[in-house]
């Protein structure tokens, strides 16, 4: 989000879901889409059904590759050495927008040199990517009329996880291929509501609709709405509150259905920073890993208990029904922190739900137009600034946000950790189709657990092959963080000498071996890329998964 | 364009349209059985046929393109009576158990045997009898029933991408099924249990919790951030069973977790109660992962009450957790206190989160898991 918001002013889906099928060129970089988003997946696989091309980068044969024309098996973390050899051939053979780059974008020419030295034989070099391969993308991808990328996690999650998305950027502005429908930049929101709960200002440098905290004009407008003096201090990220919390700087965590403890990185640091903190209040319908930490468990409603709305990854809000009524003493979390806020004399009175939504819409314009009235059968996207407006299928028609995009200057550098003679592997983390984030919900449904039992790890046959690692077996993972005991999966998936475990499993986490570095700006950690051994010999229960 | 006439009405549709397509344009019913407007035309029911003038048999409208001129009668005696034999057909080796089929009063089989009035059977004969069940713990696969349309061959490959199942055998025995007739092992996606118009395949999740008399409720799927349009199929307060209509963005297709994964509404595991810890953490520390995932039954069934914390009334927690917040500010200031929103709850929720944090407690500490 922070990269295309310093990029374009604006941080979220370019395009819709529907636009999804009428790209020439899809370019898939660091997604797995049909495991992680599938029916964004069915539309790709639609496109390329009427004759879209689809390039795919992912170090591991993700199942959409069998649907590719070309698929760049990079090393993760090498994404912008990749991709700037790309621009590189894009420049080099003049396949630039000149008209859209004029009028529309700034800092080109800085950009331009330093794309010199990205040849795609160095590209070769670093991302192990055969140099025409390189070659043919860029004339994929530079010769579209209506290309698409999309990227998830992959992109983001390292430490450099803000210049791979100022990379992707460049691509599209130099091409020109933003502002136009089924043309655009796509990253994929890998819950139902990050979007919302982002628009909504659970970002602590901005209020609800990304309207920065810091400024005083910005803050005097939500001070009066809100009748209190509000803080112009910067607020901490996700990350930094477990750091913070470690040094006992941060006193007290007040968690809104989260599960840290599975999914930060490196879990004994989580488990102790949680532990260190004087007071935890755990909110959840589940008593989770986190919530077993807390002071207080508060019983919350899910998805299916309440109303409101949701806004998907390509900016749809959607209404949400209540159908069942929570169980037992379980609340509402809206009536839960609407009473929480009466204990401390702040009356939050709202009659409707609907009139929270309505009061957000009072700060946020792009808003303005939604009303559960309009949106009781389809959504509606914003920017939807009237009643009559018709919501905002793709952004950037007219212009950006912030007046011209920027180029930025992007070198690569490699991940903080990588593999050496005592970690020889390169270990990524991710999702997997059946089981979804920290397994709450998903591991509590038997005929899933059926088919997703467990933990596995993917490791390419020529590996387990020197290792003497048989399918199936069970194998001794190790990082600088943690140990844990996991099934091994032989297979052609991963690139040698990486291997890939999925995060959803707390008997095998594969966060106790991830590595919290994170992104300087994004504050993302790096769940990408760290460093792991693999042995045969299974560790002691008492030495593996130990928080 | 092309324009031509059915039953009399003139109709203009564009080109390589089928007569079928033009004919559901103009809302006149014609029946069938394999056919689905996102799949490819196949022609295998031979409900949809039509007569048109000059030709000397009827033709199944759902692969015949419609040319200028044509005139198209879709109903007369002798196609109703073709039809009504071929429905008999159908049904002469088709189980007559719909008092306990799953898809009893949602079945377009059942339903047009009800319209043509099929009571006595003329072709009553062989049976296709199979022994074998799958195995999978999804889709219940009653290919005694199957009528191969072949819509879920077609679902699997030609949306999905899969190619989980084919037409096997031949004659009499053919039948669908996955390689080797193996148990099916695919993405589990259920497309094809959406799809199917009789109860050949259907959810083995919901199996006898009920087929009429459900509340359906239209909202968001809580997984992934497609957001795709889910209805909840609700009895007793009890989500049944998922579903979701084509018209919707997500056209109707699902994937296993939207579809087949809403068993945790209502798990015995659900919180109940407001909880306050017992002991110190400092027990916890060393038994963090020693814990089950979740504490015992306590007196009276309900859990939560472990050892660790006891059951406490709203009041109480909310006492409870303004005393140690305000506390904590005082000494401390307001930036010691954070707080983590949700991005599974709604817009509305996330808003209030933050306004809580920032408007009462007094600080921007507020973040969610977008990073993760």
């Amino acid at each position: 989000m922070a990269g295309l918001a310093t990029v374009f002013g604006s941080g979220a889906m370019t395009n819709s879901l529907p636009e999804v099928e009428n790209h020439d060129v899809i370019f898939v970089i660091g997604s797995n889409t049909t495991e992680t988003h599938p029916i964004i997946g069915l539309k790709m696989k639609n496109a390329v059904r009427k004759g879209a091309e689809l390039i795919i980068a992912d170090p591991r044969r993700i199942d959409l590759v069998r649907f590719s024309h070309l698929w760049l098996q990079h090393r993760p973390g090498t994404d912008v050495a990749l991709l700037n050899s790309i621009m590189h051939i894009i420049m080099k053979e003049d396949m630039t927008d000149t008209k859209f780059i004029e009028s529309r974008t700034e800092g080109f020419e800085s950009f331009k040199d330093s794309l010199e030295e990205y040849t795609p034989e160095y590209g070769e070099r670093i991302t192990g990517v055969p140099k025409q391969d390189i070659i043919k993308a860029a004339h994929f991808y530079g010769n579209a009329v209506r290309p698409g990328i999309y990227y998830t996690m992959g992109i983001t999650q390292h430490t450099h996880g803000t210049e791979n998305v100022y990379a992707i950027a460049n691509l599209a502005l130099m091409t020109g291929n933003l502002g136009r429908e089924s043309t655009g930049v796509n990253p994929l929101r890998g819950q139902n509501n990050v979007q919302g709960a982002t628009d909504m200002g659970c970002i602590p440098n901005f209020f609800p609709g990304y309207q920065p905290a810091a400024m005083p004009g910005i803050r005097a407008k939500f001070e009066k709405t809100w009748g209190v003096k509000l803080s112009d201090k910067k607020g901490l990220t996700a990350t930094e509150m477990t750091g913070e919390a470690f040094e006992r700087k941060l006193k007290a965590l007040y968690i809104m259905g989260e599960n840290p403890v599975l999914s930060d990185p490196d879990i004994q640091h989580t488990v102790k920073a949680l532990q260190k903190l004087d007071f935890l209040v755990v909110q959840d319908i589940f008593l989770t890993e986190t919530a077993a930490l807390a002071d207080v468990v508060l019983p919350a409603a899910c998805f299916a208990e309440k109303d409101g709305t949701f806004t998907n990854t390509s900016r749809r809000v959607q209404r949400v029904r209540k159908a069942v009524q929570p169980p037992g003493e379980a609340r509402e979390d809206s009536h839960i922190i609407t009473e929480l806020a009466k204990r401390f004399g702040y009356h939050m009175d709202y009659n409707l739900i609907e009139e929270v939504f309505q009061e957000s819409k009072k700060l946020w314009p792009a808003l303005a137009g939604i009303t559960y009235k309009r949106i009781a059968k389809t959504g509606l996207q914003w920017p939807c600034p009237t009643q009559d407006h018709p919501g905002t299928p793709y952004l950037f028609k007219g212009g950006f946000p912030r007046g011209k995009a920027a180029f930025t200057v992007v070198a690569y550098r490699p991940s903080e950790e990588l593999p050496d003679a005592e970690y020889p592997f390169l270990l990524s983390t991710g999702r997997q189709l059946f089981q979804y984030h920290t397994g709450s919900m998903t591991r509590r449904n038997e005929a899933i657990n059926a088919v997703s039992p467990t933990a596995y790890i993917e490791i390419h046959p020529e590996d387990a092959a020197v290792l003497g690692i048989k399918d199936g077996e069970r194998v001794c993972v190790t990082s600088r963080r943690g140990s844990i005991n996991i099934q091994a999966w032989v297979t052609e998936r991963p690139l040698s000498k990486t291997v890939f475990i999925p995060f959803h499993f707390r008997e095998a986490a594969a966060n106790m071996l991830t590595n919290k570095a994170c992104d300087p700006i994004a504050k993302i950690p790096e769940f990408k890329v760290c460093a792991v051994r693999i042995n045969r010999t299974v560790d002691s229960e008492e030495n593996v998964n130990k928080g | 364009m092309v324009t031509f006439k059915i039953d009399g009405q003139k109709v203009t549709v564009r080109k390589l349209s089928t007569i079928l397509d033009a004919a559901r344009k103009l809302d006149i019913p014609i029946p069938t059985l394999c056919h689905h407007p996102a799949l490819s035309p196949f022609g295998g029911c031979r409900l949809c046929i039509v007569e048109i003038k000059g030709s000397p048999k009827p033709v199944t409208s759902c692969t015949t393109f419609a040319r200028d001129g044509m005139e198209v009668k879709t109903s007369s005696p002798q196609l109703e009576n073709m039809r009504k034999m071929t429905l008999e057909l159908l049904l002469s080796d088709h189980p007559t158990d719909c008092m306990v089929c799953e898809r009893a009063g949602d079945c377009k089989l059942q339903e047009l045997a009800y319209f043509y009035g099929i009571k006595e059977n003329r072709f009553i004969g062989e049976r296709r009898t199979y022994d074998k069940k799958d195995g999978n713990p999804f889709i219940a696969r009653d290919m005694e029933k199957c009528i191969l349309c072949g819509q879920c061959v077609r679902i699997c490959d030609e949306i999905q991408g899969v190619g989980a199942i084919d037409f096997a055998y031949r004659g009499l025995k053919t039948k669908i099924c996955p390689p080797f007739d193996k148990d099916l092992n695919c993405e589990f996606c259920g497309q094809c249990v959406a799809i199917c118009p009789t109860g050949a395949l259907t959810g083995k999740m919901w199996k006898q919790k009920g087929r009429q008399n459900f509340t359906k409720i239209d909202t968001i799927c809580p997984y992934c951030g497609c957001g795709c349009n889910i209805t909840l199929h609700v009895r007793r307060n009890e989500v049944m069973r998922v579903s979701s209509k084509p018209e919707t963005l997500n056209e109707g297709w699902l994937c296993p977790k939207g579809r087949f994964g809403y068993q945790f509404i209502s798990s015995p595991d659900r919180l109940t109660k407001p909880l306050i810890r017992t002991i110190s953490k400092e027990y916890s520390a060393s038994d963090t992962w020693n814990i089950p995932p979740y504490p015992p039954l306590a007196k009276g069934g309900r859990r939560g009450g472990s050892d660790i914390f006891r059951e406490v009334s709203w009041d109480e927690a909310f006492d409870y957790i303004a005393e140690r917040l305000r506390d904590i500010r005082e000494k401390s200031g307001p930036d010691a206190i954070a707080g983590l929103a949700s991005a599974r709850c709604t817009n509305e929720e996330n808003y209030l989160f933050q306004k809580f944090m920032r408007a009462v407690i007094g600080t921007n500490n507020i973040d969610h898991c977008a990073r993760y």
